[in-house]
């Protein structure tokens, strides 16, 4: 049973957003949820992470030691030249005290180890598709298969691009029958809220 | 490198909240043997005395929230501070933040703010709120929630 801090307030609170802060009762009912916007490059992730978010898009950095690994301690000081990784997220304030944290995930080759990071504790994950190219999604897809974590395709109509019925991307992408695949346009406000909330009815199916 | 808005191989860059501050505390032969460009390096080796991990590990996840305790300034730990905590301790005072936001505020690198967020932990400066575990069995209410929240947007 996962836990849930039990001060949470209920649904449907009228006064939402506002903030961290004015969470009912104290102020550490606040709960943080992640949601990770995947695919590959150019397909639309930082795109739909700003269109979404009710703050500017934010950009926080890794660093690594030049092995691609987080730097240890001997790296220290001598480790002049640094690889930095970075990560797109935004954030939407559901209600006072649940904030909805959409994290961009970085590209596919060489940073797997941050995307172990950044799939812990997520609640889901968008894996954005261009049909142009469309295995450039495939390593996401892998990734959270193989990690059980809930995920929609959300193919990305970009303009002058062929039309894909969703049924064909789900083929092709060999999806299994329960993942949604929609079709959207990653600038749309309303799109991104659409396709969260059909993600996180796609978890909520899943209990 | 495929992505170039995201990935980048290079040094930092200089860091907006250092470069205003008196570095008094240091002596001056300790940056000697490096060269311009390792300028900010030096800075974030100062800042965290070459640490690289928090005391307490798994503590501040990217979407574990920080809160300043209340009137920081009765404790009186606060001379010790690098301005950065000092910074860090301005941006969530009123409002609890991400670990992610506080790095995106001070263009600090997430892993130096653990550090520093580390320090200000031990010193009873700061409270943390640890991300659900969410396990594979997210809370019905809390999805309900979000499902709500998102509606209403
Ligand atoms: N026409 C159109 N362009 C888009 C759409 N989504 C993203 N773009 C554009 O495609 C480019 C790459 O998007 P970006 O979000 O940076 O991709 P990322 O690499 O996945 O983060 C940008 O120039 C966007 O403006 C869309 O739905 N339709
Ligand atoms: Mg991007």
């Amino acid at each position: 049973m996962a836990s849930v801090h039990s001060d949470t307030p209920s649904c449907g609170d009228p006064d939402k957003a506002g903030g961290l802060r004015s969470a009912a009762g104290s102020p550490w009912g606040a709960v943080a949820l992640k949601i990770l916007v995947a695919g590959g490059f150019g397909a639309g992730k930082t795109t739909l992470v700003g269109a979404v978010s009710e703050i500017r898009p934010l950009r926080t950095e890794e660093q690594l030691s030049e092995l691609g690994r987080p730097v240890d301690d001997t790296a220290g000081i001598e480790a002049k030249r640094t690889t930095t990784v970075a990560m797109d997220f935004g954030r939407i304030d559901l209600r006072p005290g649940l904030a909805l944290y959409l994290f961009g995930t970085p590209g596919q080759d060489r940073f797997w180890f941050v995307w172990d990071e950044l799939a812990q504790g997520a609640l889901g994950a968008l894996v954005l598709a261009d049909t142009r190219r469309l295995a450039d999604c495939f390593p996401s897809v892998d990734f959270f298969e193989q990690r059980g974590i809930p995920f929609v395709i959300a193919v990305n109509c970009f303009e002058g691009t062929e039309t894909y019925a969703p049924e064909d991307v789900r083929e092709a992408l060999d999806l299994d029958p329960g993942v949604p695949v929609l079709l959207c346009d990653a600038r749309r406000r309303e799109d991104g809220k659409e396709l969260l909330i059909r993600l996180v009815e796609h978890v909520a199916t899943r209990r | 490198m495929s992505e170039s808005m995201s990935i980048e191989d290079t040094a930092p860059e200089p860091l907006a909240v250092s470069a205003a501050e008196p570095s008094g505390l240091r002596p001056p032969e300790e940056e000697r043997w490096f060269d311009d460009e390792a300028g900010p390096v030096v800075r974030l080796f100062s800042m965290t005395r070459g640490r690289v991990r928090p005391a307490e590990e798994g503590l501040f996840d990217l979407i574990s929230l920080i809160r300043a305790v209340d009137q920081v300034e009765l404790f009186g730990a606060e001379h010790a501070l690098e301005p950065e905590q000092h910074a860090i301790l301005r941006l969530c005072r009123d409002e609890p933040l991400s670990v992610a936001e506080l790095g995106s505020y001070t263009d600090l690198p997430v892993s130096v703010v653990r550090v520093l967020l580390g320090d200000l932990h031990e010193t009873g400066l700061i409270s943390v709120i640890r991300p659900v575990p969410l396990a594979q069995l997210p809370d019905e209410r809390l999805l309900r929630d979000v499902i709500n929240g998102l509606r209403a947007l």
